[in-house]
């Protein structure tokens, strides 16, 4: 999306398509609180943003390096047992436990995804698909550590005697997280290092001819998402103030996937607006109750086949060809 | 001795079930390069159906070949409606495709069905059989009967019909048969038709020894999938031999390891064979494809 904004032609003000990305997020950030009505919205809203969190990381691994994980929910899993388990079973404080459950993602995604990269194809979907589900039995079957499939609770953070609660405290919390993140995962985008996953994605045999190292970027890209989704998954076990291994679950994984495409790939807004959708719509289909999951179903079937490239692009491209 | 026949037949059993839904992700992974996370539902399709004719009167055969015909005409609306107009578009959105139809499936079976476990009555009686102090189901005998049979009928049904070459013609060269006149986007829907047959029938067998429910084609996608990778994506005897592998690997680690690890086994296998043999067991010699 930001390409082809790029060549489109110049207005009187050039603002960097990534700008506007940044500024668009931060001010809806910023605004919403003004309108909702309640406190619900807020809750809803910061569970947009943490997940939103995850989904930007995973847009750039699968918008840029072209690779899928079936199994990102594993990664969001290891950062929401780390606050949980840290703080009950260690002694650990919750925030060097998330900083600890984010180290241990990262190191568990270049595990995984140093051998897979040598490989093409859609390889780290299988690794990534099998370690996910590995990840959510273990925390289904460790009750003595995990709670079992019950899940256990997570303490409230406290910063120097302060208490850590609230709808409205979360939600400037998570938004604030991602509103950094998208500042970060832009400045990626348009590093050296963005710039190569790109020219990979576009053509690998071309991007190794100048001298692209694929392996390597492949698994920088996979490390980073890996690394978001655990802040994510932290966040949002500090958050909600409890776990289940449903965090970690392949159903878990398969939504963030189809929040990247309905989205639209490549694009960090799209990945917001993706977001948005699965986590809302759910709240809003439960009038629906037993309808829900064929209804989710059925839209992202429909998604999929009439807005191929996502909603963002697909919504640009209309608005394009409209204007001209 | 006893032990490990024991455990051998039940791996055998559940593996025959992950066979035959590998075989049809097989199926359709060659015609289109399509996985579909759908092909599990067809297994539930399958049991759920049968259940509830069976519940009504209809008598059991009647009530399987209705299913079974039933999952067919789901697995061709699926084609029809879901993947022909996505024709074109990447695989990571046909996956996605595949994954809201299944949902969708699911979805509507809680509605029309319910959401208990059912069991359907064994097809023989349940007086087990005994081998060298172990016992055998007269069920298990079925399952492991219908999947060769199946695997027989699928490779005549390849090398002997002109419908069949023709899909093994489009498996090689999607572009080479559209040029010698074969109508690709037919042959597609055949390829699922038969891959829903396949999975209902396996459907039909195993629900008198593993149950049935509506969310059963999530775990049975997993499980085909896994066996499909085992054995070699695209190979269909890569599929057979994985998804017996895959249960026999998971009943002698719930024996002799840990029930409750009794699922990771077979996704710890997946990561092994990743890692040595990526391709899988049988990917390498790709030679003679569905």
């Amino acid at each position: 999306m930001t390409d082809a904004a790029a060549t489109s032609p110049p207005s009187r003000r050039t603002w960097s398509p990534r700008l506007v990305s940044l500024v668009f997020v931060t001010v809806v950030v910023a605004v919403l609180p003004l309108v909702f009505p309640s406190n619900y919205y807020l809750r809803v809203a910061s569970l947009v943003w943490t997940s939103g969190l995850a989904v930007v990381g995973l847009n750039l691994l699968m918008g840029l390096a072209g690779q899928v994980s079936l199994g990102h929910a594993a990664f969001l899993g290891i950062g929401a047992y780390a606050v949980a388990i840290g703080p009950t079973h260690l002694g650990v404080p919750p925030i060097p436990s998330a900083l600890a459950g984010i180290a241990l993602s990262a190191l568990v995604a270049w595990i995984v995804g140093k051998p897979i990269f040598r490989l093409k194809g859609y390889y780290l979907a299988v690794a990534t698909l099998g370690f996910g589900l590995l990840l959510a039995l273990v925390l289904t079957s460790e009750s003595a550590w995990t709670g079992g499939p019950d899940g256990m609770p997570v303490e409230r953070v406290e910063l120097f005697g302060w208490r850590v609660t609230g709808a409205l405290t979360w939600y400037w919390i998570t938004g604030v997280a991602l509103i950094i993140g998208v500042a970060l995962a832009l400045n990626l985008e348009a590093s050296p290092t963005g710039r190569a996953l790109r020219a990979l994605h576009d053509s690998e045999v071309a991007a190794s001819v100048v001298g692209v190292d694929a392996a390597r970027l492949k698994l920088t890209a996979f490390v980073v998402a890996a690394v978001y989704a655990a802040t994510s998954g932290a966040l949002l076990a500090l958050m909600n103030g409890f776990v289940t291994p449903d965090t970690a679950s392949f159903m878990h994984s398969v939504e963030f996937v189809t929040m990247v495409v309905i989205g639209g790939m490549g694009s960090v807004v799209g990945a917001l607006v993706g977001a948005a959708i699965l986590v809302a719509l759910p709240q809003a289909l439960t009038v629906l109750q037993e309808y829900e999951t064929a209804v989710l179903g059925l839209l992202i079937m429909v998604f999929m086949i009439f807005l191929r490239q996502g909603i963002v692009p697909g919504l640009i491209g209309l608005f394009r060809g409209m204007r001209r | 001795m006893a032990e490990f026949l024991q455990f051998a037949f039940s791996g055998l059993t559940v593996g025959a079930v992950y066979a035959l839904v590998a075989l049809g992700f097989t199926l359709i992974y060659n015609a289109s390069d399509v996985v579909n996370f759908a092909q599990g539902d067809f297994v539930m399709i399958g049991g759920m159906s049968t259940v509830f004719l069976y519940a009504t009167g209809v008598p059991l055969p009647l009530a399987a070949i209705i299913a079974i015909l039933t999952a067919v005409i789901v697995g061709l609306l699926l084609h029809r409606l879901a993947i022909e107009p996505a024709r074109g578009a990447s695989p990571v959105t046909l996956i996605i495709i595949t994954i809201g139809a299944s949902m969708f499936i699911r979805g509507v079976a809680q509605i029309v069905f319910d959401k208990q476990f059912h069991q359907l009555p064994a097809f023989s009686g349940d007086r087990p059989i005994e081998i060298l102090g172990a016992t055998l189901l007269p069920q298990s005998l079925w399952v492991l009967g219908g999947g060769l049979a199946v695997f027989v009928a699928l490779w005549l049904f390849l090398e002997r019909t002109l419908i069949g070459k023709a899909v093994l013609a489009t498996a090689a060269n999607r572009l080479g048969a559209r040029l010698v006149g074969i109508n690709t986007a037919v042959i597609l829907a055949i390829a699922f038709g038969v891959s829903a047959s396949i999975g209902a029938l396996a459907g039909v067998l195993a629900t008198p020894i593993t149950l049935t429910r509506f969310d059963l084609g999530t775990i049975m996608t997993l499980k085909g999938f896994a066996a499909a990778m085992l054995g070699g994506m695209g190979s269909p005897l890569g599929a057979v031999v994985g998804g017996l592998l895959l249960g026999l690997i998971e009943a002698f680690g719930a024996g002799y390891i840990s029930s409750v690890y009794k699922d990771g086994f077979s996704f710890i296998a997946i990561l092994v064979v990743l890692f040595v043999m990526p391709r899988g067991l049988f990917g390498g010699r790709s030679v003679e494809r569905v």
